[in-house]
């Protein structure tokens, strides 16, 4: 298999689940979709018409006047298309071709801090605060754990080692948001240091707003750093610990190269496939963990947005959402694929 | 893979003290959750939502040991349901008197006291409160008559001690206290030493009397609670629930969870992947794709959107929980089937003519069990995990609260700016024992299983 069908192949079968999310998606949420739509419909003729006495007084009998009504509501439904069931097949492809270019419509109750209730806009609004949050604390916690992980490779079974080992699987095993909902507790009321809510106070035209927001990103991003770096460090030191013991890595001891450059630069870029392999796909994973996360810390990103649509039952928003957060979720196993295929040709000739 | 046998893999396993520790915390868990289910019904647990049930409980109230390390003693919530009983029947007159002796300790007066009580009786009949205090002072708190009926009826009732009646009462005492009785609750003037309007420690002896004339009277409830800051051993939270039922109730709850998702999980996967393994070519191929997408599917988006879809029920909730769980497992079962695929004993197997379905389950499956219990370890905590996780969101099953349903109360009640720690930690805490047990045992199985990693 050559490196482009492989490619062609990943990209293929990431295009069908991006489909087959899709499809889920809205098999799930579509019925109800379409009662809240012809809702909409019954209640905006019905408050045009209070709106606009003349209409009513138009009409001698009550059974025209109703009549007019029930006509008014079927030719928008139809306008709309909404007189075919959800699952018929035009109205899927329809809005999947939509969805597909990123048009999610309106949102029904939810808005952007700007105020468009547009979806694409609520979305990007808060996308890149998401991003901010989890990429940075991906980023802190794989140097972190790289580094960790190296040390405890080369000094296996020292107090160091066992530390960091133990520190992986008991951080591993609590989860994120009781952390930080003690985390809020100790160092927002407890000890008045970092503010409870992380949503920036200031609106974001003010000149202080870059400085405000990183100190209110300050309490989630030491959460997610103390519990992530322990099962990094972990991975790192059992990939090392696998590759200190192959040949080569003897041989250079053998030749007399110092210790500390053998683990920091020969083991280390032998450990790199699976390492960035890992780095990908948790810089992705930690965007579906937000969801808890940001609902706890109150950070206003997608995890919030994504929570908040389901509270109120926002379907336009929670497609969307749901598609952005599968697009990234794709990306970056599909970069994750290809660095994976690029670093360790076995996998794309095997 | 050298094959092991489950007599070494048992050694290795008692060998290796992690795991021993994993086991013993597991052994503590599967006893707490007996204990659960036995001492408390089931019917009891699903009161959790109805806060009927709890009324009589205390709000907010910390555990009572933490008594033990303060300095001063905060006043227990306690509630006397075996009054001292006393009937006479004097022509035609019968009393009966109920007298609850409590002991108190403690350096701040109780929150307030309720008397709680249903009576059988018929015409009229007066109700008497009265306190004797450790210093001989006998204040006479309320002289009420029961409403009047004909006929013979059950009349139930709760006096608290913020009744008006029982303040006016104290007033007309008031020559017994050298301060000013205008403004002070009535808890903070019957706990009162007389000099100071501080309290006073001691026995107090609580005797609710009841007179009636030509009738006698039966009672089926008398229960007399004195309302305090510190109750039961793991407190309430904010709507009056004992923790500890909470809490105990959670240990089974989440075991289940665990085990059937993980269980179930591992075995979906390991028949896919060494089946895909098994018959190679088209058929691998097709159900490894199958396989990728479902690994590509982000799990937390589409549980939340199924269980706010089509059903919160914990039952529904583990099946949703298997649909993601299997993905990985399929996959390396798949590769290890692979290389036993090519040994000779299966290829010896083939060419004797057995069936497929027998040198899969008989060869070729029993080699990957070592590695199936491991795995089964190693994915319980998740699955809890994430079910807390969801119950934290609010989409959990509401008729079986689990932790994560706890922490969602005390999330939304701001238990955190509240100093709530009671509410916050011990949930927490259960959640991460469940996981570190099983994580324990599954890296002692691993360890066994993968050599290379011990060293």
């Amino acid at each position: 298999m050559g490196v482009k069908r492989y490619v062609a192949t990943r990209a293929a079968t990431m295009f069908g689940v991006l489909m087959i999310t899709l499809l889920i998606t809205i098999s799930l949420v579509g019925s109800n979709m379409d009662t809240i739509l012809k809702q909409g419909i019954v209640f905006q003729v019905r408050s045009e018409i209070t709106e606009n006495p003349s209409i009513a007084e138009s009409f001698s009998s009550v059974d025209e006047f109703e009549g007019f009504i029930q006509n008014q509501i079927d030719q928008r439904t139809k306008i709309l298309g909404l007189d075919e069931p959800w699952y018929s097949p035009q109205r899927i492809g329809l809005t999947m071709y939509k969805i597909l270019f990123l048009d999610f419509g309106h949102a029904t109750f939810l808005t952007s801090d700007s105020g468009s209730s547009d979806v694409k806009d609520i979305i990007f609004e808060k996308l890149p605060r998401t991003i901010l949050l989890f990429t940075t604390a991906t980023i802190i916690i794989s140097v972190i754990g790289i580094f960790l992980g190296a040390l405890s490779a080369s000094k296996v079974g020292s107090v160091i080692d066992r530390i960091t080992s133990s520190f992986a699987i008991i951080s591993s095993s609590f989860p994120v948001w009781w952390i930080g909902m003690l985390m809020i507790f100790l160092f927002a009321f407890t000890y008045q240091i970092f503010p409870a809510r992380a949503t920036p106070d200031i609106p974001s035209s003010e000149p202080g707003y870059i400085v405000s927001l990183l100190y209110h990103m300050a309490l989630p991003l030491i959460t997610i750093v103390m519990i992530g770096f322990g099962s990094w460090a972990y991975l790192v030191r059992n990939f090392m610990v696998g590759i200190i013991q192959e040949d080569f890595i003897m041989a250079k001891r053998t030749i007399g190269i110092k210790q500390k450059k053998i683990i920091y630069s020969h083991a280390l870029k032998n450990a790199a496939p699976p390492i960035v392999t890992i780095l990908a796909l948790s810089l992705s994973g930690s965007l579906g963990g937000a969801i808890i996360t940001e609902a706890v810390f109150d950070w206003p990103g997608m995890g919030r947005l994504y929570f908040e649509a389901i509270t109120v039952m926002d379907l336009p928003v929670i497609i969307g959402a749901t598609y952005i957060l599968t697009v990234f979720f794709l990306v970056s196993i599909f970069i994750a694929d290809l660095l994976y295929g690029y670093f360790d040709p076995r996998v794309r000739t095997g | 893979m050298s094959s092991i046998t489950p007599q070494e893999i048992k050694e290795e396993f008692l060998k290796s003290k992690i795991g021993i520790v994993g086991i013993t915390i597991l052994v503590i868990l599967i006893t707490t959750s007996i204990i659960a289910v036995i001492t408390i019904p089931v019917e009891t647990f699903q009161e959790w939502n109805n806060p009927a049930n709890w009324i009589s409980y205390p709000k907010v109230a910390i555990p009572i040991w933490v008594n033990l390390f303060m300095v001063e003693k905060i006043p227990e919530h306690r509630i006397f349901e075996n009054p001292n009983i006393q009937t006479n029947s004097e022509n035609e007159i019968f009393s009966s008197s109920h007298k609850f002796g409590m002991n108190f300790d403690y350096e701040f007066f109780p929150n307030d006291f309720i008397y709680v009580f249903s009576s059988e009786y018929s015409e009229s009949v007066l109700m008497q409160i009265k306190v004797i205090r450790p210093d001989g002072i006998k204040l006479d708190l309320l002289s009420t008559s029961l409403p009047f009926s004909n006929t013979r009826t059950i009349h139930s009732e709760r006096i608290f001690s913020t009744d008006e009646s029982i303040k006016k009462n104290l007033l007309l005492q008031s020559e017994k206290f050298d301060f000013n009785l205008e403004k002070l609750s009535v808890e903070d003037i019957v706990f009162s030493q007389t000099k100071t309007n501080q309290p006073l420690k001691g026995n107090y002896i609580f005797s609710i009397d009841t007179f009636s004339v030509g009738t006698d009277i039966v009672n089926h409830e008398s229960k007399l609670i004195i309302g305090g800051k510190a109750f039961g051993v793991m407190g309430t939270d904010e709507l009056r629930r004992d923790l500890a039922i909470g809490l105990l109730w959670g240990t089974p709850l989440a075991l289940f969870i665990g085990l059937v998702v993980s269980i179930a999980s591992v075995i979906m996967g390991l028949l896919y992947g060494v089946y895909a393994g098994f018959k190679g070519k088209k058929t691998d191929e097709v159900m490894m794709r199958f396989n990728d997408v479902i690994y590509a599917l982000p799990a937390l988006p589409f549980l939340i959107i199924l269980s706010v879809t089509i059903s919160n029920s914990i039952f529904v909730l583990v099946g949703f929980l298997m649909i993601f769980g299997w993905v990985g497992i399929a996959k390396v079962a798949r590769s290890m089937s692979l290389q036993i695929k090519t040994r000779g004993y299966v290829d010896a197997a083939n060419m004797m003519g057995q069936k497929n379905s027998k040198i899969v389950l008989k060869h070729i499956l029993p080699q990957l069990l070592p590695y199936a219990f491991a795995s089964i370890a190693i994915s319980v905590p998740a699955a809890i995990t994430t079910e807390a996780g969801l119950s934290f969101l609010g989409l959990g099953d509401p008729s079986f609260p689990t932790w994560g349903h706890i922490l969602h109360d005390a999330n939304t009640f701001g238990a955190a700016a509240r100093g709530l720690w009671w509410w916050i930690i011990p949930p927490g805490v259960m959640i991460a024992i469940t996981g570190l047990a099983f994580v324990f045992i599954g890296n002692a199985l691993d360890s066994i299983v993968n050599p290379k990693l011990k060293r």
